[in-house]
């Protein structure tokens, strides 16, 4: 059963990652480095689910910075299930019916991941078409507040309220509204199943994707098999961008004006290393030492600059592909269950889990986990992917 | 036997732009005001914040980039500068590196062209003030997030004074654009010194040192001199200058070494994801030239020619666009151009070193400076009186109408002609000696009568319109 970091309001109905920001709350970010730091306003997402009349029931327990696979390394301990497996606290409370909805931060595919193992819907909308004021940053050129509920109807509702222009962030598309689909259409669509991301799975879970792909068939969509060959080089660009993006935007944490500050020093500098050694987990040293060497003066042009060219590659094959296809279906992970694994291997698997999950986050396409598996769908084509969910639903795909 | 050396500088200049208000945040840019009352959680760098480009800050810097005869980039960006100081709040500094606004001009300062390599905008960092009593330091953030321009040169300049000049030109240019006040005093204006020194005819250039913290225009040339003097020192006994960022300090009027090559930062820069890249678009380029104002040259050729004014006096007008700007409104109210030109570069400039005021911070009302002109100049009030109503124009009492101050204080001059006549005929009367030798040939004599007759005035006619009368009832 996942945490409640913080007891809001009883009454509430919606979880919000702790990555998020509640104005007056502790928001610490799964970290210790942000302990005790209370935030002078909301997220914007917040303030507009706030304003269209739901509470927000909690913060739910997220890894550090959300940078790991399932919420292993809260800092309230990991998120696990009556059998020991990772869960993602947000993922469970829906699933367990405690709230509505949820809010997450998708840098990693986290809460992607998390949908897909808990039988629950996690869409990770169109980068720029919902707001990150309010985000405690990481990744931002890629990351994105999407919604955690348990049917695409539901996951639509909440969106709605949520998407739309905001002027405090700078990255905000201009519409105010976006087309979310009604749930209808779907025979006829023609989906991709991209054979690179299929291939690299368990087993079990090539045949959940298999075995999704032939009830698709029976709504009448056509279901081919497609290949991206960039996939692994996007997670390489992917990881590299999010290594890099998170190691600038933690550097201002540093023990001085908010969060947490070691007992234990004698002079500033002792203060400034202490706090981090103390406050920051094995992950997030070892991204940030990843990041700060691809920002390296040799190393721009060859590791950050390179990956800034694969994303436009990436970018362009995916587009390609969407000519011709309404979505593209693969797994979400490699596996159909986690258990807490040994810190050692902690940067390996996140790293090697986000080849199911990179396109979305390089690329800023919308992407939804639902059924179990996971669609990608073109720029601002959320719709595609609500109703092909829904859709799926509806014939006990479930 | 003594080497002819050759200095060779280049110049890092930052201009604080005097938008209202931040360059992504809402925060006033006023100077001063208590530490950190100008803040806002964007410009303290609090998690969760998002900068939001100003578009005056883009309006003023494409503003700049054509006025320094720059290539506007059409796809400008921001990019990220990792350094991590207490003065900067994110540890990272939003700046441009790879694709600055501008690139490509130059500034001729008379004959001498000045290449500009590039120009970026960027935020300003807080300041650090540092008890002297104490071992602490207090952050003041009310500067972070300022705009800010980096005017980037080539090594074009050979002497201190092509640097001033260049200075002086840049300070003309963007003031009158409006952008910026350029004020070193006050931090609005900086410079970074690159030097190296090469003995003279050769070609290559010289290890260069920077130095930073030079903060009035007699720095500069302070810190010119001794860095020229230091280096050709250590090369000329045999040594090697090194490569380094060195601090100048203008009480000891010397620098010192603060950190060598080796040692240099890396800033880790990438670009900005939090904006986007900016598309400039046709429009907006032309509006940006549409707004240039007639610069201080064209305005100086113009004001010769408009005004028959000496040269010399219109380059002096027309130094300042403020300047220039009263002139031409001073004299649109009826004042005659040769008489404001004279006051405005003879008489205000002495009025105000005597009130130990600057000529930015004043502004006096143009109809009332013309009326002042035009009384003083036709006689009707005093030169001294007309220097004394300056005084009162230019000091901070406030506004008043020269007519009524003139009237309340009596400084208008007798137009009481029959008591100038009276005056005029005691003075004949009373003086036959010199009246005599006046009219024997001794023109000279009158001088005397004169001073008589103006004693008597106490001051309340102008010697013209005395000697005009004295010289009338001399004749008759
Ligand atoms: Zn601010």
């Amino acid at each position: 059963m996942g945490q409640f970091v913080t007891e809001i309001n009883a009454n509430g109905v919606i979880a919000v990652d702790d990555t998020i920001q509640v104005k007056g709350y502790e928001t610490r970010a799964g970290s210790r480095i942000l302990e005790g730091f209370k935030p002078l306003f909301s997220a914007e997402t917040v303030e507009r689910l706030e304003g269209a009349g739901y509470a927000v029931a909690g913060k739910s327990a997220v890894g550090e910075f959300g940078l790991d696979l399932l919420g292993e390394f809260a800092h309230g301990g990991p998120c696990l299930d009556a059998s020991g497996a990772l869960r993602g606290a947000a993922a469970e409370l829906v699933a367990a019916g405690q709230v509505r909805g949820a809010l997450n931060v998708d840098l990693n595919g986290a809460p992607r991941r998390a949908a897909a193992l808990s039988g629950v819907d996690f869409l990770k909308p169109t980068y720029g078409t919902v707001s990150r004021y309010g985000v405690i940053p990481c990744a931002c050129s890629g990351e994105q507040v999407g919604v955690t509920a348990k049917t695409a109807g539901a996951v639509r509702e909440l969106l709605r309220v949520i998407a739309g222009h905001d002027p405090k962030d700078g990255t905000s598309l201009p519409a105010e509204t976006y087309d979310y689909g009604n749930g209808k259409d779907v025979p006829g669509m023609r989906v991709g199943l991209v054979r690179e991301l299929t291939d690299a799975a368990s087993d079990d879970m090539k045949a959940r994707v298999t075995a999704y792909a032939e009830r698709m068939r029976g709504l009448g969509v056509t279901v081919e098999e497609v290949s991206l060959p960039l996939a692994e080089a996007a997670r390489t660009a992917w990881n590299l961008l999010l290594c890099a993006e998170t190691c600038n935007n933690v550097s201002r944490y540093d023990g001085v004006k908010f969060g947490y500050r070691s007992p234990d020093y004698r002079n500033i500098d002792e203060l400034y290393v202490n706090s981090r050694t103390e406050g920051l987990n094995f992950l997030t040293k070892a991204v940030i030492l990843y990041g700060s060497d691809a920002l390296s003066k040799g190393r721009y042009v060859t590791c950050y600059d390179k990956a800034l060219r694969v994303r436009r590659l990436v970018w362009e094959q995916v587009k390609g592909l969407f000519k011709d296809f309404d979505a593209l279906l693969c797994p979400a992970c490699s596996r159909t269950e986690y258990r807490p694994y040994a810190i050692a291997d902690a940067f390996k698997t996140v790293f090697e889990e986000s080849l199911f999950t990179a396109i979305p986050n390089l690329t800023g396409v919308p992407a939804m986990a639902s059924g179990g598996v996971q669609c990608f769908a073109d720029t601002l084509r959320e719709s595609s992917l609500l109703n092909l969910a829904e859709a799926m639903e509806g014939s006990g795909a479930k | 036997m003594s080497e002819r050396w050759e200095t060779v500088i280049g110049l890092e200049v930052h201009v604080e732009l005097s938008t209202k208000s931040k360059i992504f945040c809402a925060c006033s840019t006023e100077f001063g005001g208590r530490p950190n009352t100008h803040c806002c959680p964007v410009c303290m760098g609090l998690p969760g914040t998002l900068p939001v480009l100003n578009r005056k800050v883009l309006e003023y810097a494409v503003r700049a980039g054509l006025a320094l005869h720059c290539d506007i980039d059409r796809e400008t960006r921001f990019d990220r500068k990792n350094y991590f100081y207490p003065d900067l709040p994110k540890a990272y500094q939003i700046s441009q590196l790879y694709r600055p606004i501008a690139r490509n001009g130059y500034v001729d300062i008379g004959a001498k062209r000045i290449r500009i390599h590039e120009m970026h905008m960027e935020e300003d960092a807080g300041k650090l003030i540092h008890s002297e009593y104490e071992h602490e330091t207090y952050p003041d953030y009310n500067r972070a997030g300022v705009p800010l321009l980096e005017i980037v040169s080539e090594p074009d300049f050979r002497d201190s004074a092509e640097v001033l000049a260049y200075l002086e030109k840049i300070r003309s240019l963007f003031t009158y654009l409006g952008i910026s006040d350029c004020k070193m005093q006050e931090g609005s204006m900086r410079a970074d010194v690159n030097l190296s020194v090469r003995r003279a005819g050769e070609t290559a250039l010289g290890t260069r040192t920077e130095t930073k913290n030079i903060n009035s225009l007699r720095a500069i040339e302070h810190a010119i001199e001794s860095e020229r003097s230091r280096q050709i020192h250590i090369l000329s006994g045999g040594g090697a200058v090194v490569q380094e960022t060195r601090h100048w300090n203008d009480d000891l009027k010397t620098s010192t070494a603060m950190r060598s090559k080796e040692n240099a930062p890396d800033y880790r820069y990438f670009p900005e994801p939090d904006l986007p890249v900016i598309f400039i678009g046709e429009d907006f380029l032309q509006a940006a030239r549409d707004s240039l104002p007639e610069f201080a040259e064209e305005r100086q050729a113009r004001f010769v020619e408009q005004y028959a004014l000496p040269p010399k006096d219109a380059a002096r007008l027309t130094v300042r666009r403020e300047t220039a700007e009263l002139f031409e409104a001073v004299v649109s109210r009826g004042a005659e151009a040769r008489h404001v030109a004279n006051w405005l570069i003879v008489h205000v400039p002495h009025v105000l070193k005597t009130l130990s005021e600057n000529a930015e911070d004043i502004a006096p009302d143009p109809s009332e400076l013309a009326e002042l002109i035009r009384r003083t100049e036709s006689g009707t009030v005093s030169r001294a009186d007309g220097l004394r109503v300056l005084e009162a124009l230019l000091s901070t009492d406030g506004p008043f109408r020269v007519s009524d101050y003139i009237r309340e204080r009596g400084l208008s001059v007798n137009n009481d002609e029959s008591a100038l006549e009276e005056v005029i005929r005691r003075v004949i009367e009373a003086n036959p000696k010199a009246v005599n030798e006046y009219r024997s040939g001794k023109t000279k004599a009158i001088g005397f009568l004169i001073g008589q007759a103006m004693k008597d005035l106490q001051g309340k006619a102008t010697p013209a319109t005395v000697r005009e009368r004295m010289e009338a009832a001399l004749e008759t």
